[in-house]
């Protein structure tokens, strides 16, 4: 019901549903006035319309220019211009003074009526105007105090919002680069020989492609798991790639006992085994070795993925599309987990074998901690 | 109306899948004999200009050099004269290449491979085998690898990736040239031609030359395609270098330059460039 009535009021624009809300408060105004005493309430109702929506002209303008003067941005999700209260005070008992006065004197001119001004006959006269002016003014400060929360409340869920479709997409784009088609058509097209020639071994290999399917797929969604999950994910994949290059490729993967149980991002090495294959070996005629493994330097825990393939190019060409991705999905995951604590390093590797090294450096959990 | 006896070879870099074509061939077209089957790009020229088949099944992505790659310099190096095999793109999976073989018409499978696009596939070619005017396929070909290597450098690379973003690569200004310690910055403005050695570039200035240690296909989307021309798989002139253009006999073009007294040679595929009004 509150959505309704939420879409409802999101379709009106902006300002005349302030205006309505203006109108709304003056009406309950005039009700309290016709409460302390007053004669009539329509008049009462005509004088607390015509007094609001001068004030709110006022303070709306007032505010308006003031941020224009003082430079204030409107905020990033198109909330009011807000120049703080210390400058907005004045201009809501200026605002609030002056629109009382010029309210007072049309509303005059429409009923014919002759009301005590403010000084107009001195100050000693302030019983006759001098409660008015206060409930005016207490009304304008209550009522820019809703409007600028409300404001402000509308741009913090616009804000949430915004940051929640850029974690969608992230995942939906995260998702995409672990699924590449080409990898998983090839991978298909291996299973459905396999199917006829070699049903054991297809079998097999389905459940290697379910396994990382399933894996993938939850990954995109989740938190950590442990080094040894991760270890074994890779092994689903690399034994997918293994059927696919055949004696091409061989691969070795090394992690140390007590290591297994460490937390580690999910699938958080994926793509560097991925660049590692499509970038390094794949383009090889002879293929290569791929090794993956796990050490401890002093309070680190050390990933390294390492490749004796093509090696990384002497004159960089602009990371292609899918490769860049992969490593800078891997640098903000380490970001946002460790912020400066954690890194990732590719480099060419460094003995004669050649290929490339990715090296990710994050923060060992002690054993006391994983209890 | 017999079927005509047809050889064939096989470009697969993945084992099982170049197995698997060879026995759906076998089974659909009993006439047809594999005279090779191989796993890389260049294994697949060497072996098409020594063995002559009627077809190439050419895989996209290959190591060495890719499928698209090995096709243009078939088309390169084929004697002039002798029919050119027909040939057939295979690809898992590359959006951008298939739109590019629609677009031009050309022969290509999808992986998996189904059956029955095979048999069609089959039928289309033993079709063209049949009415085969042989001077004929050789500039369709050419036509066709034109329109494929210009709409899509894209699917050149064996790099998946080179698909989308290769015309927003930043250009190259100057190219750190290695010899021993020394790094000698080369202007690219200085630049007359490009040459692919092995594994190498030779960098060629009026006055000097120079070793870089990239490949061709990596170096030339960082340079101004108005600017540089590729005349051959591996050569790219800077345009404005060239002083003049003979057409020889085999169709290709013999080029002089200015400010170097050797000739390239731009291949029959490029020769179009050298068209005079």
């Amino acid at each position: 019901m509150s959505t309704l009535a939420a879409r409802l009021a999101s379709a009106v624009p902006d300002p005349l549903r302030t205006g309505a809300q203006v109108q709304l408060i003056c009406l309950g105004v005039a009700l309290l006035l016709k409460l302390l005493g007053a004669d009539s309430f329509l008049v009462a109702w005509l004088y607390s319309a015509v007094i609001g929506s001068c004030i709110w002209g006022l303070i709306h303008g007032g505010t308006h220019l003031l941020a224009r003067l003082r430079r204030v941005a409107p905020d990033a999700e198109g909330g009011e211009r807000w120049p703080g209260w210390g400058w907005m005070l004045p201009v809501i008992v200026v605002g609030a003074f002056a629109g009382y006065v010029l309210g007072t004197l049309i509303a005059d001119a429409l009923t014919g009526h002759r009301s005590v001004l403010p000084l107009a006959r001195g100050l000693a006269d302030w019983r006759a105007w001098g409660g008015i002016v206060a409930i005016s003014l207490a009304v304008a400060v209550a009522a820019t105090w809703y409007f600028y929360s409300r404001s402000h409340l509308a741009s913090a869920a616009a804000a949430a919002a915004g940051l929640q479709r850029q974690a969608a997409e992230a995942q939906l784009r995260l998702l995409q680069s672990q699924l590449e088609p080409h990898m998983l058509f090839n991978t298909l097209a291996n299973l459905r020989v396999l199917i006829g020639a070699d049903p054991p071994r297809a079998q097999a290999m389905l459940d290697r492609l379910i396994a990382f399917l399933r894996s993938t797929l939850a990954a995109s969604r989740s938190g950590e798991h442990a080094l040894a999950d991760e270890f074994q994910r890779l092994a689903d994949y690399l034994a997918l790639i293994e059927v696919r290059m055949g004696p091409r490729l061989q691969v070795r993967l090394d992690l140390p006992e007590d290591l297994r149980a460490q937390p580690v991002p999910a699938l958080l090495l994926q793509p560097l085994v991925e660049n590692a294959v499509q970038h390094g070996l794949e383009p090889q005629v002879a293929g290569g070795r791929i090794e993956v493994g796990a050490r401890r330097d002093g309070g680190m825990l050390v990933l390294t993925v390492r490749d004796t393939g093509a090696g990384m190019p002497a004159l960089a060409p602009p990371p292609a599309p899918g490769h860049g991705f992969g490593l800078t999905q891997v640098r903000e995951r380490l970001a946002a987990l460790h912020g400066a604590h954690a890194a990732l390093t590719l480099a060419p590797a460094a003995d004669a074998e050649g290929g490339t090294q990715a090296e990710v450096r994050l923060p060992l959990q002690r054993r006391e901690d994983l209890a | 109306m017999t079927a005509p006896a047809a050889r064939a070879l096989i470009a697969e870099d993945e084992p099982l899948l170049a197995a698997a074509l060879r026995a759906e061939l076998a089974a659909l077209w009993p006439a047809l004999e594999v005279v090779a089957t191989v796993g890389d790009g260049d294994s697949a020229v060497a072996q098409a200009l020594a063995q002559r088949p009627e077809v190439c099944f050419l895989d996209i992505r290959m190591p060495g050099s890719s499928g698209l790659e090995a096709a243009r310099a078939l088309a390169e190096d084929w004697p002039e004269g002798l029919p050119f095999p027909l040939i057939v793109f295979v690809t898992a999976y590359d959006q951008h290449a298939l739109a590019a073989f629609e677009a031009q018409a050309v022969d290509y499978l999808v992986k998996p491979l189904d059956r029955p696009r095979l048999a069609a596939c089959v039928e289309r070619l033993r079709a063209r085998l049949a009415d085969r005017a042989a001077p004929a396929q050789l500039q369709r070909t050419l036509e066709q690898l034109r329109g494929l290597l210009g709409a899509a450098g894209a699917a050149a690379g064996p790099s998946p990736a080179a698909a989308a973003g290769t015309a927003a690569a930043p250009r190259l200004s100057v190219i750190p040239a290695q010899t021993g310690h020394l790094v000698q910055m080369v202007p690219v403005a200085e630049v007359l031609y490009f040459e692919a050695a092995d594994k190498y570039v030779r960098v060629v200035t009026a006055t000097r030359e120079h070793l870089i240690r990239l490949s061709l296909r990596e170096l030339l989307p960082q340079l101004d395609p108005a600017e540089f021309w590729q005349v051959h798989r591996g050569t790219v002139v800077r345009a404005s270098a060239v002083a003049s253009a003979r057409r020889e006999d085999s169709g290709k073009v013999t080029l002089t330059l200015r400010g170097r007294p050797e000739t390239l040679t731009a291949s029959r595929l490029y020769a179009h460039l050298f068209r005079g009004l």
